[in-house]
């Protein structure tokens, strides 16, 4: 290489150079499509979603074709969307990573060298990131919607988006997977470190429904109505549930159930700001 | 021009910057000069905004930083070269740094040229070599074309090439008017570049001026003085109040009195001179005498009177 003195650097025109909103967006677009990490997590989203309604969807209508068979099923668009169970996760590890990687690999201290205004930082990379969750969770959603409608098709269990409801459920569940992605997120930005995000966001979604199931059983009925729809992975869930819910238990309706879920995700990401912005980067 | 006033931070007991003052001038190279952990990062740190300052303020160009509305035409930073994604190339790396300040894209494949990154521009930046990703993080600080340049520690670790084609560029940016800001705890780095000089120990400020007046204000001028007279000239020496140790190889070495001094008392009282020779003080020297008693951390001379490598006696 040459170690002669370099040439000057070109001027740049005054107006030049102003940080925006706008660019931060840009900025965070080229970020979140530069890692080799977004399109694995994208990627095994989209397979887990479709792999897992195709077993589910596969299976119901293989029982239905037995001889003698009286299957019935009253939530045929929740069953092709039983992937959401895992799919939560997955992109819980993304909604994570997007964060923490800033503060794992030091990148922060290069990105607020040069974008100096954290609540525009954090904004603009939450945003991009729901965007592009959203719109790969609505090609998810709809994918695994349409395969195992066409399995259960077959037996004539199928359904359609014309049904009531219907339409809401596969939109829900991107939008639930979204909001999972974001409830993520702001625990990322809260404990700035990969793992503790990951296993914070599987904690609350994951775990704590699994505890809820096996111990609601001891307490009295009148109380577990009452806990059971708090339960993060209820309140969500409730967006993308068809038919009768709850196994007899009171949940909230779609719409409130999921604003209950953004609640949550609302709550991490305003207390992770709230340090972000005090907090020594 | 970054200006900093009554500028201090605390990380729990630790006084990491202990009220400093100072102000750093365009056109320029400024060195910031410390022994390691003498605060000179955290003083960065909090230039740029990353550490709030316990107390006191910093400003650039009479804001804030983290108020200026066109950051990276403002400041142009490296203060780790590891401090990025290792899974994104150079290009990408800098391409969102660039769109963060809606700088236009063709700047980053100049910059890239010009720190001679082109061929690797395309490679994830994990692979890089430590005087690639160096280079990585001067053309992140180029991008803006900026007024104001804050190195930290950028030689440490370079091959010789590396740090000429540095000390080469930063005259080259001072040159062009741009202020130069730039940290080391090695003194003849900065003989060889800076012009002014910002020295801290502990936190405090202990020198703001010129290298050659640091130089002058800092070491005692000693001479080096070789006689067959030894003896009559110790005395008259001692008399006129200059001090003498012997130099050993044969002649000895005087503080207190310049050369012009010892050469006339020589000659007055007729006594020969084999040798009369000033020694200039380094740098290093200079700030090993000033720093001395600012240093964090002292480590014992192996081997000194104070403090045996072994201690030889058992128990």
């Amino acid at each position: 290489m040459v170690s002669e003195a370099p040439v000057a650097v070109t001027a740049l025109p005054a107006n030049a150079g102003n940080a925006s909103f706008l660019g931060a967006l840009r900025s965070e677009f080229t970020k979140i499509r530069s890692v080799r990490s977004t399109y694995w997590t994208l990627l095994t989203l989209v397979v887990v979603m479709i792999g897992i309604s195709a077993a589910a969807c596969g299976g119901a209508a293989h029982a239905a074709g037995q001889p003698g068979s009286h299957v019935q099923i009253d939530n045929p668009a929740t069953i092709s969307l039983f992937g959401l169970i895992l799919g939560q996760l997955i992109i819980a590890v993304l909604g994570a990573l997007t964060i923490t990687s800033e503060f794992g690999t030091g990148m922060i201290r290069t990105s607020l060298a040069t974008m100096p205004r954290r609540g525009t930082f954090v904004a603009a990379k939450a945003l991009v990131f729901a965007v592009v969750t959203l719109v790969v969770s609505l090609v998810a959603c709809f994918g695994a919607f349409f395969l195992g409608q066409a399995l259960l098709s077959g037996h004539h269990l199928g359904t359609s988006l014309s049904q009531p409801g219907v339409l809401r459920a596969v939109i829900g569940g991107a939008l639930f997977l979204t909001a999972c992605g974001m409830l993520s997120f702001g625990l990322g930005l809260l404990l700035r470190h990969t793992a503790g995000g990951i296993s914070a966001a599987v904690g609350l979604l994951f775990v704590l429904f699994v505890l809820w199931q096996i111990m609601s059983d001891s307490l009295p009925l009148s109380w577990q109505g009452d806990i059971n729809r708090w339960i993060p992975f209820n309140a969500g869930s409730s967006i993308w549930r068809t038919g009768a819910q709850g196994g007899g238990l009171h949940v909230f309706s779609p719409w409130i159930g999921f604003a209950v879920f953004c609640g949550y995700a609302a709550v991490a990401i305003a207390g992770g700001m709230y340090l972000f912005r005090k907090r020594n980067a | 021009m970054i200006e900093a006033r009554g500028l201090s931070k605390r990380y729990g007991d630790t006084l990491a910057v202990d009220n400093l003052s100072f102000s750093v001038a365009p056109g320029k190279i400024t060195g910031f000069l410390g022994p390691n952990g003498a605060g000179k990062t955290t003083t960065m740190r909090m230039i740029l905004g990353l550490d709030e300052p316990t107390s006191g303020q910093v400003t650039v160009n009479g804001k804030p930083f983290t108020k200026a509305a066109q950051p990276m035409r403002q400041v142009g930073a490296l203060l780790d070269a590891k401090a990025l994604h290792g899974g994104r190339s150079a290009y990408n790396h800098l391409l969102c740094l660039a769109q963060s300040n809606n700088l236009p894209a063709k700047r980053v494949s100049e910059v890239i040229g010009l720190v001679g990154l082109t061929e690797v521009a395309k490679k994830r930046a994990k692979g890089f070599s430590l005087g690639m990703g160096q280079r990585l993080g001067i053309a992140a600080a180029l991008l803006g074309d900026p007024e104001i340049l804050m190195f930290d520690e950028p030689v440490n670790g370079l091959d010789p090439e590396g740090i000429l084609w540095i000390r080469n560029l930063m005259k080259a940016l001072a040159a062009e008017g741009r202020t130069v800001f730039v940290s080391s705890h090695l003194m003849s780095e900065m003989e060889n570049t800076a012009d002014h000089l910002l020295v801290i120990g502990r936190g405090k400020l202990i020198a703001d001026c010129t290298v050659d007046e640091f130089i002058a204000a800092n070491s005692q001028q000693t001479v080096r003085v070789r006689t067959p007279q030894q003896d009559q000239l110790t005395k008259l020496i001692a008399s006129a109040g200059g001090t003498i140790r012997d130099s050993g190889d044969g002649g000895v070495v005087v503080t207190g009195l310049d050369v012009s001094q010892i050469g006339d008392l020589a000659y007055d009282n007729a006594v020969r001179l084999h040798e009369l020779a000033p020694i200039h003080a380094s740098l290093e020297e200079a700030f090993m005498d000033l720093t001395a008693s600012s240093v964090q951390f002292h480590a014992g001379v192996p081997g000194g009177a104070d403090q045996p490598v072994l201690t030889g006696s058992g128990v």
